[in-house]
Formats: C-alpha cells, sequence, structure tokens
C-alpha cells in the first residue's frame, strides 16, 4: 500500500496551524460495521443474559415466568455457587499477586545488560501464545500420581496428588496459570521498564542508591502505567478463567475447584438451569465490574499522585 | 553501572535457570511424545528410541487435518474482519471529539470489560434460530463481533499519536474520506495492525469454549475442540496425546517465532499511546 495522493506531504500551511481549522474530522458510518458486529454479538445477547436472568427459563421451552430476585437469592443459599464464587475470587486474587510479580522479576533481568536478554524474552513469552486447553492437559499429565514434578519431587518426600487433593487442586491451577502468563506481564513490565530514561536511574544510583531502593523510589512510580494495565488484564483474566479449569480438574475433585465459568457451563448445559445459570453469569459481571471499577480508581488515583 | 560484572554474571545464571524451569514441561512434551507406547519409564528419563509413528497415529485418528483446515479459515477470516471493520472504525472515534464519538466509544469499551458467559447462552439461542450453529460462520460472526472492543482500543490509541498532517493534505488535495482513509491512514497503522493481528490470530486460534459449544457434533471441528476430542478419546494413551498436543501447537509457534519482535514492540506502542 503507497501514499498515492500526496506530492508533497511536508508543504507549508497557508495559515498557522494553530490558527487554521480544517482538522480532519471522519464521518460517524465509518464505525457503523463495528458497531453492529459488536451489538449483535456481545451487547444485545448481554443485555437479554441480564432479562433472562429474571425468569426461569430452561433455555428450550416456549414458556417461562417472571421469578424476581429468585435466582440470585438461590446463587446465595447454593453452597455449590457460593463456593465457586470463593474459588473464582481467589484464583483472580492468587493469579494477580503471583503472575505479576514473577512477570517483574522476570522483566527486571531481561532488561538488565545479561547476554541471553533476547532470547530469554522470547522464550519466556512463549508460553502465553500457545493454546490454553493444550497446555492444560499437558499439566494435567505432568502433575498426575506419576507425572513428572511427581517424578522430579519423589526423591524428596515431596510427590503429591496435585489434582486430586481438594486442598491443593486449586494452588496447581493458580501455578498453571502463572506458568502460562507470567511472561505476558513481564512483556508488559519489559515496555513500562524501557520507557524510564536510563538517565534518571542512573542518578539515583549516583546518590547513592542501592538496587532496592532505586527499584522502590525511582522504578516503581515510573512503571505504575505498566502495573495498572498488567493488574486489570490479570485480575479480569482470572475472573473468568475456564479452559484451564475445566481440563485441569473439571471444576473437582467433588466442586474443589468449579470457579463461576465451570459452574455456569454446567448448570445450563448438562442441567438445564438457564436462568439461574445467567444469574450466576450476572453474579460475575458485577463482581468483575467492582473489581476493574476499584482497581482503576485506586491505581489512578496512585498515577495521578505520583506525576 | 552498565559494565558486566560478577552481580550480572550471577543474574544471568539465575535467569537461565528460570528459563529452563519454565522450559522443563516442553521436556516432558517432546520426550513422552517420541516415546513408543511400551516404554513406561520415568518420564524425566530421556527416550532412548525415539520414533515418530505417534504422529502419524495422532494426525491420523485425530482427524487434525480437518480440524487444521477448520481453524485456519475460521482464525483468517474473523482477523481480517475484524481488523477492518476496528480500523474503520477507530479512525472517527480517535478524531472526532464530539459526544457521538465519546459515547461510540465508551459504549464498545464496555465489552472489554462485560464477561462473556453473560452474552454466551442468549447468543446460542440467536445462532441456533439462525441455523448458524455447526457452521464456520457461526465462529467468524462470533469472534469479530468479540474482538471489536480490544482492536479498536489499539487503533484508537494508536491513531490519537498520529500527526493529522497527512491526512488533512489529502483532504485539501480533494481526496474524500474513505479515501484519505484508505491510502493515507491505513498505511501508517501497519505496526498497530501487525500486533493487533497477531494478538487477534492467538486469541482465536486458541479458543476452547466457543467452538466446543457451537461446533459440537458437526464434525467441523477447530483444533483445541479435535484435541479436546482425543485427549477424552485415548484416556491414558499419552504418548499419542503428547503427540497430538504437539502438532497443534505448531502452527501458533511458528507465526510466534517469526513475528515475536513485532508482538513485543507493539506491546510497547500499545503501553505509550
Amino acid at each position: 500500500m503507497t501514499i498515492t495522493p500526496l506530492r508533497r506531504p511536508r508543504a507549508a500551511p497557508a495559515t498557522p496551524p494553530r490558527t487554521r481549522r480544517h482538522r480532519a474530522a471522519p464521518p460517524w458510518w465509518f464505525a457503523a460495521p463495528a458497531l453492529v458486529l459488536f451489538a449483535f454479538v456481545v451487547l444485545i445477547p448481554s443485555a437479554r443474559g441480564v432479562y433472562y436472568a429474571f425468569t426461569d427459563w430452561d433455555g428450550l421451552s416456549p414458556g417461562f415466568s417472571f421469578v424476581g430476585l429468585g435466582n440470585f437469592g438461590d446463587v446465595f443459599d447454593d453452597p455449590d455457587a457460593r463456593a465457586a464464587i470463593g474459588h473464582t475470587v481467589l484464583i483472580a486474587v492468587a493469579v494477580t499477586v503471583v503472575q505479576n510479580g514473577v512477570g517483574l522479576l522476570l522483566a527486571l533481568g531481561v532488561n538488565s545488560i545479561i547476554r541471553s536478554r533476547n532470547v530469554l524474552r522470547v522464550l519466556f513469552f512463549a508460553p502465553a501464545v500457545v493454546t490454553p486447553i493444550v497446555t492444560a492437559y499437558l499439566w494435567r499429565n505432568l502433575l498426575g500420581p506419576e507425572g513428572a514434578v511427581n517424578a522430579l519431587l519423589g526423591p524428596f518426600g515431596l510427590d503429591r496428588n496435585w489434582l486430586g487433593d481438594p486442598d491443593l487442586a486449586l494452588w496447581s491451577i493458580v501455578a498453571v496459570i502463572v506458568w502460562q502468563f507470567a511472561g505476558y506481564s513481564m512483556v508488559i513490565f519489559v515496555a513500562g521498564l524501557q520507557s524510564i530514561p536510563r538517565e534518571v536511574t542512573e542518578a539515583a544510583a549516583i546518590d547513592g542508591a542501592g538496587p532496592v531502593r532505586r527499584f522502590w523510589y525511582v522504578t516503581r512510580p515510573l512503571l505504575a502505567p505498566a502495573i495498572t494495565i498488567n493488574l486489570m488484564l490479570s485480575i479480569i483474566g482470572g475472573i473468568k478463567l475456564f479452559d484451564q479449569v475445566w481440563a485441569l480438574t473439571g471444576g473437582g475433585p467433588g466442586h474443589a475447584t468449579d470457579t463461576l465459568s465451570t459452574l455456569i457451563y454446567k448448570d445450563a448445559f448438562t442441567l438445564g438451569e438457564f436462568g439461574y445459570s445467567i444469574a450466576l453469569a450476572v453474579v460475575l459481571t458485577i463482581i468483575v465490574a467492582v473489581a476493574s471499577a476499584g482497581q482503576y480508581a485506586v491505581l489512578s488515583r496512585k498515577e495521578a499522585g505520583i506525576s | 553501572m552498565n559494565r558486566y560484572r560478577k552481580r550480572t554474571f550471577a543474574l544471568e545464571l539465575a535467569m537461565i535457570a528460570a528459563a529452563v524451569v519454565i522450559a522443563f514441561p516442553v521436556y516432558v512434551l517432546v520426550n513422552l511424545a517420541v516415546r513408543a507406547p511400551s516404554d513406561t519409564s520415568s518420564p524425566l528419563r530421556p527416550t532412548t528410541e525415539p520414533t515418530l509413528a505417534n504422529f502419524t497415529d495422532a494426525w491420523r485418528d485425530g482427524a487434525l487435518g480437518g480440524a487444521l483446515g477448520n481453524s485456519l479459515l475460521v482464525t483468517g477470516v474473523s482477523v481480517l474482519l475484524v481488523l477492518a471493520v476496528s480500523a474503520l472504525a477507530a479512525y472517527p472515534l480517535a478524531r472526532v471529539r464530539r459526544t457521538w464519538s465519546r459515547g461510540t466509544f465508551a459504549l464498545i469499551m464496555l465489552g472489554l470489560v462485560l464477561p462473556f458467559q453473560l452474552a454466551t447462552l442468549p447468543l446460542y439461542q440467536t445462532m441456533r434460530d439462525l441455523g448458524l450453529l455447526g457452521q464456520a460462520w457461526a465462529l467468524i460472526l462470533f469472534y469479530s463481533g468479540l474482538q471489536v472492543p480490544f482492536t479498536t482500543f489499539l487503533y484508537v490509541g494508536f491513531i490519537r499519536g498520529l500527526p493529522q498532517d497527512f491526512e488533512d493534505a489529502a483532504l485539501i488535495d480533494g481526496c474524500g474520506y474513505w479515501q484519505a482513509f484508505r491510502h493515507v491512514v491505513f498505511p501508517m497503522l501497519k505496526p498497530i495492525t501487525v500486533t493487533a493481528l497477531v494478538l487477534n490470530a492467538v486469541f482465536v486460534w486458541n479458543d476452547f469454549f466457543t467452538p466446543l459449544l457451537y461446533l459440537s457434533g458437526s464434525g467441523q471441528q477447530t483444533m483445541p475442540v479435535a484435541v479436546a476430542g482425543f485427549v477424552g478419546q485415548y484416556v491414558s494413551e499419552w504418548n499419542l496425546i503428547f503427540a497430538a498436543l504437539l502438532i497443534s501447537i505448531v502452527p501458533i509457534l511458528l507465526v510466534y517465532f517469526a513475528l515475536q519482535r513485532s508482538i513485543i514492540n507493539g506491546f510497547a506502542g500499545g503501553l505509550k499511546g
């Protein structure tokens, strides 16, 4: 593609640019195709979802009736649903903390002057592009009773039933997610680190600040935009998690690792409780909205306080 | 502080150790995929007599060829469609500072937060009523709409960072907005287009839940669904399963290694925009 109609793109404007009023204002209908697709796939079905959450529809019958807040009452009376909400929040928080912690350490490492930094950067990010369902199956074997992790840890007496033990299974899922997406956080942190001028950290070093103080008082505040994006992405990703839980444990053992996503799927497609399952989805939406709004408020205040 | 010292060397060793830990599962994956089913020794031990038979068996029994074709079709068409509509939409949304523009942008950005579980079931009904279940078109339509918010977000951020002089000049020279978009704006978007292309392709290629829902029982599976079906069928034959897993990740890894530089740079660009 070439820039055909322009012969003299840098030609001086007839009037100084400040007073000129020829600013481009492309027409609204350019946005129409995207808006139609978005409305068809996301907006309208989501609105209908909220509507069905107040009904007892089973997803098939022609008739259904309104049950008001009944489904939501059921959600909080249902121990499985309460447990799933707990697991969802726990996974989201744990993944956010650990994934970003590891991602930041990796980023500081590959942003230093070590010789292998370019190769390592490519390698650390690679798991993030691989199909999650595939890595989940791989880890199901690795974490199995006869798997490679136990073969490695067995000699030290640390072999466990990682996915079969209700107390461990949730943490095993967190570990798999961190393994897959720490590189994703790393790349965003590296991008943030590279936007920090070298002179700033050098000046702090000359003033006698050690690496820890340099990081805390100089790098961390300047890294705020990357931190915000990373936290938002991982907390939303953690709350919506489905594929990995489905492939690793299917929500089991028992209901020990059921999240809102897996429960929604089970209720809708194996139990036919469509209205109830959508009520769960609405609860999920509220959790996502509150988490992201709260996080955004806290982080943007911090960002503003710094600059 | 920019010299390579002992401490840098220690850091280098620590980072390489981290790389070994992260790559460990890949070693086991390859190691077991080339192992004969009769070999039941520890998964850590390097396979003594490697064989490629697992790959041919998995390819044939898992109908992976057909799934590969479907995945390529769905990913290719969805990504082209979403890039086209999002870039076009981002142009007025980034340039026009009027109420309708801000409102539309905010509405589309709402899509970044809404969990897809909310829309999944009603959309499933709609697709069923339109007779689209079991067809690749259902998925193409779904991904194109679903990825509009993220892609538009990337484009809007990028366009706002671009100088307006070139489009203004083109418009003064008598171009319409459509021509200005096609010949001036869109070519300048190339860096972010590459980033958006890769991130969308990775997302669409990897998605499991939607094709599981829309294509189940149609024989028109995508790669992740075919792999999941394969795992279910060959429950404990991990050598075969691992071969299938490896086959299924090769295409996406090839794309990644070919384009990794632009992906990583794209993140940096997105952060500044």
